[in-house]
């Protein structure tokens, strides 16, 4: 029997809060899961600083990958047999929804921003380089890692094994949806993943919902428009997300100026020149990045030392609501005030932006560029956009929602002299 | 404040209009491949590399008052316009933030369609691989797009041009 259609002797089961259990058959499955670069994911947090507003939240990327993989699993023995659907490409959709987000590093958001990386194109340098992973996907063929990562990538021919990993309603939205609400413990995320899976057909190029399963999917969209406010874009998670960012700058910065570091940051060295190899992203997991927050802490730079203290000891920025238009001469002056005050305010002043489209849509003549989901009508078999049928999603369509605040350290501006004309300047901003 | 939306401002402020979002992404994928730090994010989507991190951007510069954007009704479809305002030049003015030029190259992708411009950020999106190779996922990722070898050819020209102007 070839490596591609070995299976277990037995069937191995992980136990999951979301999903019940993982179920695993095949070889290949089994060892992707056993490979370094893949239980590197355990140390790297699905969801980054959100642990610090919802402190059940220290879930990894490693529970999500699996739950991921066993959504398409569940998906798959349902398609099985159906018009369109190629049973071929069973094993590849499974390893690409198991691989996925492999290439993730440590609080991704703030480390690929600062340091320029891209978290996808690692993801096909694990796939493709000199890696466990490449070993074993080779071992199915000679040309399977490339048709994994291009899965991942979007960019394979079959734009129905896409549209399973990545579309917007995809194996992936529907298992972080699920997993960040148990794990964060709020009510919203909930909904009837089981009849979706149930309704969901194949098609040519893309999965559509059979049309009696329009309000499982509704309660689908309400809860990820829910998510996005009240978790990931909840105001104190982007403070620590803030002070987060300001950290590595600092460190890069000083690193720039030839500032003696106590702790030589070796594991930071090809970060900071911006010109990062393989082996060096997989060293740089989560437990790392936070031993050296916690050494820095007795750095003699000040900002450096602050940061690292007031991320590592929750000891957080406040943040006021903030319009950059109609504030933009408030802002101006409240730099320089923080610099006369003594506080620098490339470091602590900060405007922060969220924006969220919980579901877009494509009509024919609009040049929108996501996939929307489609209804298959009974009867007829024709598609409808869902936001053309449904009331409730037409509602949200389209709707972009933005939310800008500015974040400052309140004790530093307490702490400044009573009668300065500065804290009250500043304040007066601030406050009134 | 707001480097990354400071930047989109002065793409708008350099380019007096831009006409269709397709092209505006496709635009700035662009000058992101030609070493012109836009920060944006992009993903391969249905017509080529496409960036949500942009959409929602530009749809706060809209919200902010720095640019505007304007629906229009053509004969079976519809056209977004997008233009600097004033407070948007103002916003500009105060930012610090400086990109290398850029005006001749906005001028140069400008003029050409948005299927083209699709072709060239496509192409452009596997410059990991060799021309050969590219030519041929051209042909995988954008089936139903019927590029010729000619279109493909010409891309590769336009591509030269942009690099000689970048440098």
């Amino acid at each position: 029997m070839s490596y591609k259609d070995e299976r277990l002797s037995e069937e191995k089961v992980f136990k999951d809060p979301v999903h019940r259990y993982v179920h695993v058959n095949d070889q290949v499955i089994w060892d992707l899961i056993g490979a370094p670069e893949f239980q590197r994911l355990r140390r790297v947090k699905q969801l980054g600083t959100s642990y610090v507003t919802f402190h059940g939240a220290e879930h990894s990327r490693f529970n999500h990958s699996l739950g991921v993989y066993e959504i398409v699993r569940r998906i798959l023995n349902n398609f099985e047999g159906q018009p369109n659907w190629n049973q071929d490409e069973r094993l590849l959709c499974l390893c690409a929804a198991l691989l996925h987000d492999l290439g993730h590093g440590p609080f991704s958001h703030s480390f690929e921003k600062v340091f320029k990386l891209d978290h996808e194109d690692f993801t096909r340098k694990i796939i493709l380089g000199d890696t466990h992973i490449n070993q074993i996907l080779r071992r199915v063929g000679e040309a399977f890692p490339q048709k994994v990562a291009d899965v991942i990538n979007k960019t394979y021919e079959d734009k129905l094994v896409v549209s399973l990993i990545s579309s917007q309603i995809d194996a992936d939205r529907m298992d972080y949806l699920q997993r960040d609400a148990y794990y964060t413990g709020v009510s919203y995320g909930h909904f009837d993943m089981e009849r979706i899976l149930r309704v969901m057909r194949p098609l040519e190029d893309q999965v559509v919902i059979k049309e009696s399963g329009m309000h499982a999917v509704e309660d689908y969209i309400m809860s990820r428009y829910q998510m996005y406010w009240q978790v990931y874009f909840h105001p104190v998670t982007r403070s620590a997300e803030v002070i987060l960012s300001k950290i590595l700058h600092r460190a890069k910065s000083l690193f720039e100026q030839g500032y003696a570091f106590k702790l030589k940051p070796t594991h930071f060295l090809s970060f900071f020149a911006e010109d990062v190899s393989l082996q060096e992203y997989l060293r740089l997991d989560e437990h790392v990045v936070l031993y050296y927050f916690q050494m820095w802490i007795d750095e003699d730079d000040e900002i450096l030392s602050d940061l690292c203290e007031r991320f590592s000891n929750r000891h957080l920025f406040k943040y006021i609501e903030f319009n950059p238009n109609l504030q933009m001469n408030q802002w101006m002056e409240l730099y320089r005030l923080f610099t006369e005050a003594g506080i620098n305010p490339d470091y602590y002043l900060v405007v922060d932006s969220s924006s969220d489209l919980p579901y877009d849509f494509y009509r024919p003549g609009e040049e929108e560029e996501r996939l929307p989901i489609h209804l298959l009508m009974p009867k007829t078999n024709e598609l409808r956009e869902l936001s053309r049928h449904s009331d409730i999603v037409e509602a949200i369509s389209g709707k972009k929602r933005t939310d800008h605040k500015l974040y400052f350290p309140q004790d530093f501006l307490e702490a400044l002299p009573e009668d300065s004309d500065i804290k009250k300047r500043i304040f007066e901003i601030l406050f009134h | 404040m707001l480097e990354n939306h400071a930047k989109l401002v002065k793409f708008f402020s350099s380019s007096d209009e831009i006409i269709g979002r397709k092209k505006l992404q496709k635009m700035i994928y662009i000058l992101k491949k030609c070493d012109v730090p836009y920060e944006e994010k992009f993903e391969f989507h249905f017509y080529g590399p496409y960036s949500e991190e942009l959409t929602l951007r530009i749809e706060e510069l809209c919200n902010l008052g720095f640019i505007t954007e304007q629906k229009e009704k053509k004969s079976n479809y519809y056209q977004y316009r997008y233009q600097v305002t004033e407070q948007g030049e103002q916003f500009l003015n105060q930012s610090n933030v400086t990109l290398p030029p850029i005006d001749n190259l906005i001028e140069k992708m400008k003029v050409q369609s948005s299927r083209f411009l699709e072709l060239v950020s496509t192409m452009l999106y596997f410059d990991h691989l060799s021309k050969q190779e590219v030519a041929e996922k051209v042909q995988v990722v954008k089936k139903k797009s019927n590029y010729t070898e000619k279109d493909i050819n010409e891309a590769w020209q336009f591509i030269d041009e942009l690099n000689a102007i970048a440098k």
